[in-house]
């Protein structure tokens, strides 16, 4: 049995407000129930690097992007339906 | 904070022909614009040209953010309208694309602040003046309610409104919307200070693009819908009347109708810009009178454009040839510029302002459109009449003498009666063109039915055209009734016939008398030898009379004398 993959996301927040925290929150939930540590989030804020955003054509906060394993996967909003977020990060079946 | 309603409004040209006479200068300057209409009613195309003209023309560099087609798309799309969006990317225009991809995953609700904030960075680095949020309901859409929308679009107004930038935004208005009372956007509305609907509809096969001005918080604007055109060179909104128009001078001077006689009938020719109608049933020679017209102005070195609906301009110009109307080397030396505009497509708006920007690229100072009348064919009558209207007082602003032809239906009554256009009514000088049939022949007659400002014949003429040009008869009326053609030779030939025979028997009647007189005189000679003669006669017959009694008497006394016997009676001495 091989060690599960590196999961690397990058979520990207506005300041504190209220959706963007409710998706870090909600995607470190998920993460540490699916992933067991075997990921690696970087959290971007676009109050502080705006051009970060422009230049990653991040238009919505919060964005959250799974840059690995592939496919490369963008999801927009607060994470809140964890069934959809799951299968779109392709962690449908997290023990298989 | 409200200035003083004396002082005008600070606006941010748009560029747009039409639209800034519309609004008294352009869009709120640094306040947001709302922009609806139809899918294809030429919102972006409306939004470009806006950027375009304040990179361009104002120094007011420009962000465009597109939610629907990708910048390249749009720059390309943008190309034909020749305003060199390439070249001013990215100091002066700046393309942001903000289309979700399609695979995007919605989990939930979100904000803009991302494309915000980077806006905002983006906007300050290159001073941009302006905004444009293309198809904002795209990623309005996304969100999951409508408190959401609502949240993001205050937002967005906020951010606009704290930047000073002078925003627009569109929006879809498709027939969803207008099920939901209002539309989902219907807030937004009032929230902002300038509302513009963009129409396109359909009616009677013709397509009408309309443009309206909703809503423009402290200024005065045009509340009425005017049509507009996507042309070459981007939008063209069509004013019904200028705001705001100083007098025009009003011209004496006088041109040609190109027919020598019809300038004597008008007292020296059509007044400088003034609108000429000519009517007349197919067939009546309008098209020759234009020709005519054209001519004339062309050899006077005039600018001239010739629109014609009904032929190729290689038609006219070959059919006008056999009267001896030469518009080839007029073509050929560019005076005159022929439109052939055949009457497929488009509506009345479309034509007008199609043909009021050719004019105006061939700076004529004479315009034909044979024949007007092709309009009603396209688009509901009181938008038409509207157009007729336009026309005109379009052509007197500039200065352009109009002529255009009027196409009378056969089987419709005599020449007033209820076409849709009335353009005979906002005419300066109208000529209707008839035919009169007469002993198997159909002759052509002109009369002018009015011509304002100008003293005219009430004379009916009959109108020859032959391979030396056209000319004008008096036409022959006798015994009450108008003849023309043959008849009129005819008539004209008996009568002449008639005046010599009553000349030969005036003559005859001379020599006569002459004759009696001669005899006359003749015999009143013979009288008078004749009279001296019995005068003589009688003269001598006195004499004699008169010695024979003075011997009769002198022999009595002789007598006497001798017999001595009476002794004297006679005194003696």
């Amino acid at each position: 049995m091989s060690r599960p993959p590196l999961y690397k996301f990058r979520l990207y927040v506005a300041g504190d407000a209220l959706n963007s925290s409710q998706a870090l929150v909600n995607l470190n939930a998920l993460c540490s129930h699916h992933l067991q540590g075997h990921h690696q989030i970087d959290v971007i804020d676009v109050f502080e690097e705006p051009r970060r955003a422009l230049a990653d054509g991040i238009i919505m906060t919060p964005t959250l992007v799974k840059l690995g394993p592939a496919p490369y996967r963008k999801i927009v909003g607060t994470l809140g339906q964890t069934r959809l977020v799951l299968q779109a990060l392709g962690l449908k079946n997290p023990d298989g | 904070m409200r200035a003083p309603p004396v002082i005008a409004q600070a606006k941010a040209a748009t560029g747009i022909a039409g639209f800034d006479e519309i609004t008294g200068g352009g869009l709120p300057h640094e306040r947001t614009t709302l922009l609806m209409g139809g899918p294809g009613s030429g919102k972006t195309i409306f939004s470009l040209q806006f950027l375009a003209h304040g990179a361009q023309a104002c120094k007011e560099p420009g962000i465009f953010v597109a939610f629907e087609e990708s910048a390249d798309r749009i720059i390309a799309n943008a190309e034909s309208f020749g305003w060199n969006l390439g070249k001013l990317r990215p100091k002066r225009l700046y393309f942001l694309d903000a289309q979700p991809p399609s695979d995007l995953v919605h989990a939930g609700d979100f904000d803009l602040c991302a494309m915000l904030s980077g806006l905002a960075i983006q906007a300050a680095d290159m001073r941009a003046r302006r905004i444009v949020f293309d198809a904002l309901d795209i990623v309005m859409a996304l969100l999951p309610d409508a408190a959401a929308r609502r949240r993001e679009i205050y937002r967005l107004h906020e951010w606009l409104l704290e930047r000073g930038l002078t925003g627009l935004i569109t929006l879809k208005s498709g027939d969803d919307e207008a099920a939901e009372k209002g539309g989902k956007f219907h807030f937004m509305q009032f929230m902002v200070d300038c509302a513009v609907i963009l129409d396109h509809t359909v009616m009677q096969g013709a397509s009408q693009r309309t443009l309206r001005v909703q809503k423009y918080r402290g200024s005065s604007f045009d509340e009425n819908e005017s049509p507009f055109l996507i042309g070459s060179s981007g939008f063209e909104v069509d004013v019904a009347r200028p705001q705001w128009r100083p007098d025009t001078d009003v011209p004496t001077e006088r041109i040609s109708s190109g027919v020598s006689r019809l300038d004597t009938m008008l007292d020296g020719g059509y007044y400088r810009g003034a609108s000429i109608l000519i009517t007349g049933y197919s067939g009546t020679a309008k098209t020759t009178l234009s020709g005519a017209f054209a001519e004339a102005a062309c050899a006077r070195g005039e600018r001239t454009m010739f629109v014609s609906f009904d032929s190729d301009s290689g038609e006219i110009i070959r059919n006008l040839a056999s009267v001896d109307i030469r518009l080839a080397r007029h073509v050929k030396n560019g005076r005159l510029s022929m439109v052939s505009a055949r009457s497929i497509a488009g509506s009345a708006e479309n034509y007008l302002v199609r043909i009021k920007t050719l004019a105006k690229e061939h700076r004529a100072r004479c315009l034909v459109i044979d024949p007007v009348s092709t309009w009603y064919k396209s688009g509901a009558d009181l938008s038409t009449y509207s157009v007729a209207e336009r026309l005109i007082d379009w052509a007197k602003s500039e200065g352009i003498t109009l002529l255009c032809t009027r196409l009378l239906d056969e089987m419709s009554g005599p020449a007033e009666n209820g076409s849709p256009l009335q353009i005979s009514t906002v005419a300066d000088t109208w000529i209707h063109l008839n035919y009169l049939i007469q002993a198997g022949e159909r002759n052509r007659s002109l009369s002018i039915i009015k011509s304002r400002g100008t003293a005219h014949s009430n004379q009916v003429r009959e109108l020859l055209l032959s391979n030396s040009g056209i000319t004008l008869a008096d036409t022959y009326s006798a015994d009450g009734e108008v003849l023309m053609g043959t008849l009129r030779w005819a008539k004209e030939r008996s009568a002449a016939a008639e005046a010599e025979a009553n000349e030969a028997s005036a003559e005859l009647g001379r020599v006569k008398l002459d004759a009696e007189e001669a005899e006359l005189e003749v015999r009143m000679k013979a009288l008078q030898v004749e009279l001296v003669a019995k005068q003589l006669e009688k003269a001598l017959l006195a004499r004699t009379t008169r010695g024979h009694a003075s011997e009769l008497s002198r022999g009595h006394q002789r007598m006497r004398e001798l017999r001595g016997a009476d002794a004297s009676k006679a005194v003696p001495k």
